[in-house]
């Protein structure tokens, strides 16, 4: 068996014979100012499965699934994404990202756009779909995401919950193989919190490949098929979710959750 | 438990009272003695300085210089027997204005609300009155006629097919090559003021070629070679021949009409103050947007150019440009290459402006957050299109205020052609109050100039505030 595949992180049961879609291996990454954020971190996302990722803030769990799509560069290492190698130089780095949805902390709605034009932005200019398929389809993710009836808003007069549900909808259009989440709740009031995890939780019912990097333990514990803890740039820890919340291996996991529960 | 207020607490949304005159002057000029004397002092001098200028205007000045010479400061030397051609060009900016403002406004329940028909019937009465007009009101009020016609056109196009909004634009750069037209003149097909034809040779032959080759190359495709190759000779082929025969075929048939010659001589006026600020605005306009995208791009020579183009720039002064243009390049350009001098102008307001634009652009684009862009790019739409469609929108929206600001500037500094020696509004002033039949009514021609400067520049701040409203998603 070569090397590489021995290396392969381990998988919750159920994927392990599923495709990979991501396949991160030893990635290391500086910041401009020699900063080393990311110290050979390897992790696999096989297809439908949902990877909680936690963490300390400064640990470079953000920094990682900003690699994923190339919004942010690695030095060492191999990402590939749906098999493409996603390397600094990629002619068509677009090609990938057209594959991989991500949702923001800030949500980074255009707001000069009304929330229909924001769904069917990507669809018309990258997929070229004619402007009443992309109407079409976005507004049944709308309804998916129950936001519908708010389809000529504008996203200034909008709730931040809305908003961010607007912002899945607006990456579910562009049909993605893998959806990112960078803190999608962090930035929401309490009472918001729900209505977007409701919406992940279906879009993980259904089957999407999610990796999501989040605080919030219940949906964790309930929606992930794996959770992943990084700290310090390294991934500490990889487990089932009832193994990590209950009977976690490490003892930085140990620490980590004593603080956060 | 003391109470601190006597009064018990409001409760529910803050009433609005309507309050009469007296008790709101009583409010807010006479609440205190002091701001009691300052009210009158200050109501007294500026009631003094109103009944002087009143009395100016009325009884002592003399409007002659204004009124004998009406045609003159609207056009310069334009011969009046050809004075229908600046008419026209009015009729079609004023026609073209009425169907934007008609499309634009196709959602709203009432075109002419009370206001503006308060406002149109203002400018009407004001012409009517107004002695200095006399024998131009009939056009004036049909001009005023065309754009109301106009604007109710547009709003029933627009409801009817909201689609013809986006032809508004081609319809107004077409149109500015007939404007030019009219106003130089020559013969249609050949070389005239603007040699050859602008209209003729832009819009149809370019045009014509432009489609014919786009047409042809997406018709016919030659399997051996690569497509792009063939798609770029069959466009070259259909551009060549068009534009050729487009060019040749009038003098082929003896064609042989046009409109007199004008020379840009004879512009001036309003005409070529309004000529040279459009011009200087359409094209400073994407200069500075492309400058400032330029100053932010990776590529370093582009950079480079951009960052040493608006720092030279904006260390000469606007009239150093300008007498270069004016002075120096007649010297060292022989005749036949040397461009119109009005065409000159228009270049150094240009080349001036559009290194300021750029910096206001600039602003605007660090405005934008960068996860707008990281968004964009996140669903996989690549640099021009994220640059197109998400940062510049929302840039030039913040920049709004700047930018119509350097559009004002160069509207004023339109009046620096005076000194070097085009006769635009303020030229033609100079040259009349020079004369001796005026000798003294230097206060009259420069007030009534000043009143038109002011009318164009409010009237374009006005419009500014108004699209600044317009695009305000915020808490619509």
């Amino acid at each position: 068996m070569p090397q590489s595949e021995m290396q392969v992180p381990i998988s919750s049961n159920n994927f392990v014979d599923a495709e990979a879609v991501i396949v991160a291996k030893d990635v290391q990454k500086w910041y401009d100012n020699g900063f080393h954020v990311l110290k050979g971190v390897s992790m696999n996302v096989y297809k439908g499965e949902v990877v909680v990722i936690m963490g300390p803030s400064g640990s470079g769990k953000s920094t990682f699934i900003r690699t994923f799509n190339a919004l942010e560069p690695y030095q060492e290492g191999s990402i590939e994404i749906d098999g493409v190698r996603i390397a600094n130089d990629l002619k068509d780095i677009e090609a990938v990202r057209r594959e991989v949805g991500m949702v923001f902390q800030q949500f980074n709605l255009f707001p000069h756009l009304t929330v229909l034009q924001n769904v069917t932005l990507a669809p018309i200019w990258v997929r070229r779909w004619p402007k009443a398929k992309a109407e079409e389809i976005a507004m049944r993710l709308l309804d998916r995401v129950g936001i519908a009836e708010q389809a000529y808003k504008f996203p200034g007069q909008m709730s931040g919950g809305q908003q961010q549900r607007v912002a899945i909808a607006r990456s579910l259009a562009m049909q993605p193989k893998v959806m990112l989440f960078d803190e999608p709740t962090s930035a929401l009031d309490p009472e918001m919190v729900r209505e977007v995890l409701d919406v992940m939780r279906n879009l993980a019912k259904d089957g999407m490949t999610m990796v999501c990097v989040t605080h919030e333990v219940g949906f964790a514990k309930e929606v992930a098929d794996r959770v992943v803890l990084m700290d310090g740039g390294v991934l500490v820890e990889e487990n089932t979710p009832e193994e990590f919340f209950n009977n976690p291996r490490e003892e930085r996991s140990q620490a980590f959750l004593s603080q956060i529960l | 438990m003391t109470t601190v207020s006597s009064r018990p607490i409001e409760r529910g949304a803050p009433r609005v009272q309507s309050i009469g005159p007296v008790a709101w002057s009583r409010k807010h000029l006479f609440n205190s003695w002091f701001n009691s004397i300052l009210t009158i002092v200050l109501g007294l001098t500026l009631g003094a300085a109103l009944f002087n200028l009143l009395s100016w205007a009325f009884i002592q000045a003399n409007w002659s210089v204004v009124a004998d010479n009406f045609g003159n400061f609207m056009s310069g030397l334009y011969p009046p027997e050809s004075y229908w051609r600046i008419w026209s060009v009015l009729g079609i900016i004023m026609g073209l204005s009425g169907l934007t403002w008609g499309l634009l406004a196709r959602n709203q329940p009432q075109l002419f609300s009370r206001n503006v028909l308060i406002g149109l019937g203002a400018i009407a009465l004001f012409f009517i009155l107004w002695p200095l007009t006399r024998p131009h009101t009939p056009y004036l009020i049909g001009v005023l006629v065309l754009l109301a016609v106009a604007a109710a056109a547009g709003q029933a196009i627009g409801r009817k097919a909201p689609g013809s909004t986006k032809w508004i634009l081609a319809a107004w750069l077409v149109s500015y090559f007939v404007d030019l037209y009219l106003l130089g003149g020559g013969p249609f097909f050949g070389r005239g003021t603007l040699s050859p034809s602008l209209f003729y040779s832009i819009i149809v032959m370019l045009g014509g070629g432009i489609v014919a080759g786009w047409q042809l190359s997406q018709r016919i495709s030659i399997p051996q070679i690569p497509t792009w190759i063939s798609k770029i000779v069959l466009f070259l082929v259909g551009f060549i021949v068009v534009y050729q025969v487009l060019w040749r075929l009038p003098y082929a048939l003896g064609l042989d009409v046009g409109l007199k010659n004008v020379s840009t001589n004879s512009w001036g006026g309003l005409t070529l103050t309004l000529l040279l600020a459009i011009s200087g605005i359409a094209l400073c306009f994407p200069a500075g947007v492309l400058l400032a995208l330029g100053r932010r791009s990776k590529l370093p020579i582009v950079q480079a150019f951009s960052v040493a183009y608006i720092e030279l720039i904006r260390g000469v002064p606007l009239i150093s440009i300008l007498f270069m243009g004016q002075v120096l390049i007649p010297l060292f350009l022989p005749e036949g290459v040397r461009p119109d001098r009005v065409v000159r102008a228009i270049i150094g307001l240009t080349i001036f402006s559009a290194a300021y634009l750029a910096e206001n652009v600039r602003a605007g684009l660090q405005a934008v957050p960068l996860g707008q862009s990281e968004a964009a790019q996140s669903l996989g739409l690549n640099k021009p299109l994220t640059t197109a469609l998400i940062v510049l929108p929302q840039a030039l929206k913040t920049a709004i205020p700047a930018i119509v600001g350097q559009f004002i500037s160069l509207f004023q500094d339109t009046t620096l052609l005076g000194i070097v020696g085009l006769v635009e509004l303020l030229g033609i002033s100079q040259n009349l109050l020079a004369s001796p039949t005026y000798l003294g009514d230097y206060k009259e021609g420069y007030v009534f100039i000043a009143a038109i400067y002011w009318v164009f520049c409010y009237a374009m701040s006005y419009g500014s505030r108004r699209i600044e409203s317009a695009l305000n998603t915020d808490l619509r």
